[in-house]
């Protein structure tokens, strides 16, 4: 492991680390659907990276994967949900952002304290990876846990899902990766659509859209 | 004989920090002018200013005490003292020992507090409201920047400015994220304390939206001449210590002989340039914050300077 | 020996005081008394010093017949005894010279003089007790004579309620003492600090007796939450002795905690540090906060006593990591760094206190805001109030800002610790550390600035007058101090280094030797501070450009009313008071810490009344942590009235009741 190798490994995997702050600093809807697409090109480009210096060309096919799926579909896809369905667009979080962000370093410390004494013996680049995955995950947690907002709950856990990726792209010898990436992303996309589903028909008593015209007003 | 020369080179720094200021300032007015479409101040603006002030008469309020006519003068001194510490095109001048980030950061807290008192002194309410808002941002700030000399300090391994340059500037760095948030935090900080856009409008006439400005109101004469000038070379301080830790290229060390040093100045006249050029473009792409955001922009430099220490411990104990 | 003659001068001090009893009567009591106490506190520290210095800190022992017969009383006098006696001389001597000319306006003489040397030779006896009977007998004579003064001028408003509150609060430190002591002491009674020295004590014991240490010495320094009673009794005393308290007393239950912990108990366990960590990051925060909240100018003082005092805890919670990890030197540079705090604090705050005390006798008031403009009047004392607030700001090149390079030195060199959990905490009290310096600057902006500058706003600071020149000779002398202490730091850390070496095994590099008169903490290419320098510099920038503008500039002044941006007003009323000069504070911070509330009500268009702002601020610990023990206590006061009203049958009952239940006990013992 030459010294630039890791250190471009470090500085994408601390880059999502980054990112998943930036993502629960957001309280407007749009820029929370583009960071969380930041969020998924920033991981394709590290689990491209894996994939190169591991010379392990199946993680270039979930690092595509990730691009094409979290980077681009399903953020435009919630993109024209939360359009449609007119979602109220600044997110509150419960407690306040101060000691949520603060909160948020506290669970990066924790992680780092937890992985890097147990995975002594494992390599470098892996003990960094799964510090990191694991500072991704809580960060996801906590936003999942933070908001009042349905689009962010989900946004928070396709984001812990990121943190899982780098996890197993850190590892090396997973050669189901690229099923499980495709498995989950599918999976992902059932449950936003049901969780909205589920949402209207809270709301409206119906998912038929033709009653749901007669609420829009305006157009009949 | 060497002693002579180190001394001479000493105050040669200490002179070129104080003659380059207001360079600066009317460097950084100029571009934002050009960039707003107006033709803009002339590069020596700033110097005729103070020219001009130094001449007039001071006039000061009836109130007013002994500390407001001696707080110019002690403001000015702590910011040349700390600027003079800061390495500029040289490293390991002789009295570099004593540039301690710390006490560089202390320094220009003991100007802060005269010059919040003597926005106090004369009992007006504007001088009251630059000096609480002042007394705002500061702690909010240097949280930030003791993360900041946490992350350099584990990296260099010393608080010693000449020493964390000469760190900098060799193989080990790599290329760290810390390094990259201390940097954006750093940057986050210096606007905060130099009264720049976001936080402060330094060219602003509407006396509520003012934090600087608001305390030093009252002054005129040399007085302000001083203010101003100590304002500037708090600008360049910022600015050359940016450059010094994240920019380290290129200076010369302690008796190198001449055309060290003069390689050293040219490098640093362009890297001013640079600063200069990029602080005109974000302060006209971007609009003032309302007083109390200023409070979440410092906490996310606090944030990031935590997050580089955090990030640091992963990748020096690897 | 400096220790037997030490004594004799305590012994005179106690004296002095029984004497005081006889006098009251006399004008002459108060000079007589107060100048008595000077030059027997100077005495002591001179031997103290003499001590500390030229004897390399040789222990001197003694043993008196006095106390419990089968124990005898223990005093010794090692290096760091003679250190805190060096503070608490110091502080005694600079308080009586006030006291001298502050003295005189006293109302009841009678109640404070008998007193106060009595305290005087309290606090030198707590530092020089060598077993635990002995010390905890000295302990609650200083609690007692302090209440007493306290309960100087018992009539004022809430007075009464400071000394109550101060009583219960130090009797319960009292009672932790005496379970720490007794935990140490074991089953044997080795009470005597050599015994318990020598003794191994168990991990499970040693931390219960930690424990109970913090619980005892930290409610007498005030660590959050046990500082309750510091903003209550500190202002009630007469100024001279709120200095004493506050800058004297609290660094006696430092040298409690050091003696007890870094002494007494041995190897330190590693998680013990986040305890003390934990707890001075937050005293630090929340004292300086609580500080700035405050508009009395005493108050606001004694809350930043609390600040003050954690910053020391930081620095003695790191020496006991770093001890702990057997990093000898860097526990050096540690406890230097709390020690050197421990010296400057008891300057600056006592220097503080004085003013703030001048202030109160030129003017009869203590709120911020019924002051203002008072450098016009009193020049001398806003100088020196200025000195002092500029050191404990910790800005260079003056003392505070020494001691508090030295922590964030110590605080730098700690990832050296192998805990993981202590590798993140140090930061985060980093962190805090440095909120709470730049909070302090602005505490200090907003004290001296909204007291001493800007325009009179009632008759009485329009009408003040400068104060006698006993007082003013104190303060010039502490604001003296804490220049050469800045400037000259090198000499004092070499004399720290003989208190560290035998407490942690390690001290700092000899720093009198250093080029310029630098300090250098661990090695010159790690870090260098030059206070003389800095102050060289700064003077040399001030007279160049003086004589600069002077030579070939205007050197012309008019005078003329405010500009104040075309709208000048010349009601005093115009000004930023305290309360607006900490309002941005107020709601960045105060809104989490203090569940502060604005609301503005404003009176409809065509309404002439005022509109209203109204502020509303819950102290959060007093709600949490006394409260309900208050509401316990008397819940159970309640509940054991009972017994006041039984009838004969059931006292009969109760007496029977207990002789079966002793029987039962004594049958199930066998």
């Amino acid at each position: 492991m030459t010294g630039l190798s890791f250190d471009v490994a470090h500085v994408l995997a601390g880059g999502l680390v980054l990112v998943s702050f930036i993502l629960l600093y957001q309280d407007r809807m749009y820029p929370l659907i583009r960071v969380f697409a930041l969020q998924a090109v920033v991981l394709s480009l590290s689990v491209a990276w894996q994939a190169f210096i591991q010379n392990a060309p199946h993680l270039f096919i979930t690092a595509t994967i990730a691009l094409g799926f979290k980077a681009i579909v399903i953020p435009v896809a919630l993109h024209r949900i939360v359009h449609r369905l007119g979602i109220h667009r600044m997110v509150e979080p419960v407690v306040g952002m101060g000691p949520t962000m603060l909160f948020g370093i506290g669970l990066v410390a924790l992680s780092i304290g937890v992985m890097l004494p147990v995975t002594a013996q494992a390599s470098t680049l892996a003990r960094e990876d799964l510090a990191f995955a694991l500072a991704v995950i809580l960060l996801g947690l906590l936003m999942m846990v933070s908001r009042h907002n349905a689009v962010s709950q989900v946004v928070g856990f396709m984001s812990l899902e990121n943190g899982l990726i780098l996890a197993a792209s850190g590892a090396k010898g997973m050669p189901l990766v690229v099923e499980i990436s495709v498995a989950f992303s599918i999976l992902i996309a059932f449950i936003v659509i049901g969780i909205f589903l589920f949402r209207i028909r809270e709301r409206f008593d119906t998912v038929d859209l033709q009653a749901l015209q007669r609420f829009r007003g305006g157009q009949r | 004989m060497a002693i002579i020369a180190d001394l001479l080179v000493q105050g040669a720094q200490m002179l070129l920090v104080l003659l380059l200021a207001p360079l600066l300032t009317g460097f950084v007015r100029k571009v934002r002018a050009r960039l707003l479409r107006r033709q803009g101040p002339p590069l020596i603006q700033p110097y005729r200013d103070l020219l001009r002030l130094i001449r007039k008469e001071v006039v000061v309020a009836d109130g007013a005490s002994w500390l407001f006519r001696a707080a110019p003068y002690l403001i000015f001194a702590a910011i040349w003292v700390a600027a003079s510490l800061v390495p500029t095109f040289a490293i390991d001048l002789i009295f570099s020992w004593s540039a301690d980030l710390i006490a560089i950061v202390a320094l220009l807290g003991s100007a802060r507090f005269f010059l919040a008192l003597a926005g106090l002194d004369v009992g007006t309410s504007f001088g009251g409201i630059g000096a609480s808002r002042e007394m705002m941002i500061a702690p909010l700030a240097e949280p930030a920047m003791i993360m900041i000399v946490f992350t350099l300090s584990l990296l260099a391994r010393s608080t010693q400015l000449s020493f964390v340059v000469a760190f900098m500037s060799g193989p080990d760095v790599g290329l760290r994220i810390s390094v990259a948030l201390s940097l954006v935090a750093l940057i986050m900080v210096a606007l905060a304390e130099n009264a720049r856009m976001p936080v402060d409008n330094p060219a602003t006439h509407l006396e509520l939206t003012m934090v600087h400005e608001a305390m030093v109101l009252e002054y005129s004469g040399r007085h302000l001449a001083m203010i101003e000038l100590a304002a500037a070379l708090k600008l360049l301080l910022y600015v050359s210590l940016i450059s010094a830790i994240f920019l380290p290229w290129a200076m010369a060390v302690a008796g190198q002989g001449i055309e060290a040093y003069v390689i050293g100045l040219a490098v640093y006249l362009a890297k001013l340039v640079l600063a200069g050029f990029m602080l005109a473009v974000f302060e006209t792409s971007i609009a003032k914050m309302r007083v109390f955001r200023v409070s979440e922009f410092l906490g996310t430099a606090l944030m990031l300077g935590l997050l580089g220490t955090l990030l640091l411990f992963v990748s020096r104990n690897l | 020996m400096d220790l037997i003659a030490i004594l004799v001068l305590v012994a005179a001090l106690l004296a002095l005081g029984v004497l005081a009893i006889l006098l009251t009567r006399q004008r002459a009591a108060t000079p007589i008394v107060y100048g008595g106490s000077l030059v027997l506190t100077a005495l002591a520290l001179s031997l103290a010093i003499h001590h500390l210095l030229f004897s390399a800190g040789a222990e001197q022992r003694l043993w008196l017949p006095l106390g419990l017969p089968w124990l005898g009383s223990y005093f010794h006098l090692d290096s760091l005894a003679a250190f805190f006696l060096i503070v608490v001389d110091l502080g005694a001597v600079a308080a009586s010279l006030y006291a001298i000319g502050y003295g005189r306006h006293d109302a009841s003489p009678g109640r404070v003089l008998p007193f106060y040397p009595a305290f005087l030779a309290a606090m030198n006896l707590v530092v020089l007790a060598d077993d635990a009977f002995t010390f905890l007998l000295t302990w609650e004579f200083m609690s007692l004579t302090s209440w007493a003064l306290v309960m100087a001028r018992h009539r004022e408003e809430g007075n009464a309620r400071a000394g109550f509150v101060y009583l219960a609060m130090a009797s319960f430190g009292t009672l932790a003492l005496l379970l720490a002591f007794g935990l140490l002491a074991g089953s044997t009674g080795a009470y005597a600090f050599d015994q318990i020295r020598a003794g191994k004590h168990e991990a499970l014991l040693a931390s219960l007796a930690l424990g109970l240490a913090i619980l005892g010495t930290g409610s007498k320094a005030g660590l959050v939450p046990l500082h309750a009673w510091l903003p209550l009794a500190h202002p009630a005393a007469p100024s001279h002795v709120s200095a004493l308290m506050s800058g004297v007393m609290t660094k006696v239950a430092v040298y409690g905690f050091v003696r007890i912990v870094l002494d007494l108990l041995g190897e330190p366990l590693w998680w013990w540090s986040m305890v003390v960590l934990a707890l001075g990051g937050i005293s630090s925060a929340l004292g300086v906060l609580y500080a700035l909240m405050e508009h009395d100018l005493k108050r606001l003082l004694a809350y930043h006593t609390v600040e003050n005092i954690g910053i020391i805890f930081i620095g003695l919670g790191l020496a006991l990591a770093f001890r702990s990890n057997a990093l000898g030197l860097s526990a050096a540079l540690a406890l230097t760094a709390a020690l050197f705090h421990v010296l400057n604090h008891s300057l600056f705050k006592s220097l503080l206190f004085f003013g703030s005390g001048a202030v109160q006798v030129a003017t009869g008031q203590r709120d911020m805001e019924r002051l203002g403009g008072l450098i016009h009047r009193m020049p001398f004392t806003a100088f020196t109030f200025l000195v002092g607030a500029t050191a404990i700001s910790a800005l260079p090149p003056l003392n505070g800002f020494v001691s508090e390079w030295l922590t964030f030195q110590s605080i730098l060199v700690s990832p050296q610790l192998p805990q993981w959990a202590l590798k993140f905490f140090v930061p985060a009290v980093a962190a805090l550390l440095a909120l709470a310096a730049a909070l302090a600057a602005a505490c200090f902006v907003k004290a001296f600035g909204v007291t001493f500058l800007g325009r009179p706003r009632t008759a009485a600071a329009a009408a003040a007058h400068e104060v006698d020149r006993f007082a003013l000779a104190a303060m010039f002398g502490l604001s003296a101090l804490c220049l050469l202490a800045g400037i000259f730091p090198g000499a004092v850390i070499d004399a720290i280094g003989l208190v560290t070496q035998p407490l942690v095994g390690a001290q700092m590099p000899a720093q009198l030797g250093e080029a310029w008169l630098s300090i250098i903490p661990i090695a010159a290419s790690r870090s260098s501070y030059n206070g003389l320098i800095v102050f060289v510099f700064i003077g040399l920038a001030v007279f160049a450009s003086t004589y600069a503008i002077h030579r070939w500039a205007s050197r012309a002044v008019r005078r003329s009313p405010a500009w104040d941006c075309g709208f000048p007003d010349p009601a005093p009323q115009t000004q930023y008071t305290a309360g607006s000069f900490a309002q941005p504070i107020r709601r960045v911070f105060g809104t989490l810490v203090f569940r502060a509330r604005e609301r503005v009500t404003m009176p409809l268009p065509g309404d002439a009344s005022p509109a209203r702002l109204e502020v509303r601020m819950r102290d959060l610990i007093w709600e949490v942590f006394y409260e309900p023990i208050w509401g316990a206590v008397g819940f159970l006061a309640d509940l054991l009235n009972q017994l006041q009203f039984l009838s004969i049958r059931k006292y009969l009952s109760l007496v029977f009741g207990v002789l079966v239940l002793i029987l039962l006990v004594l049958a199930l013992w066998q």
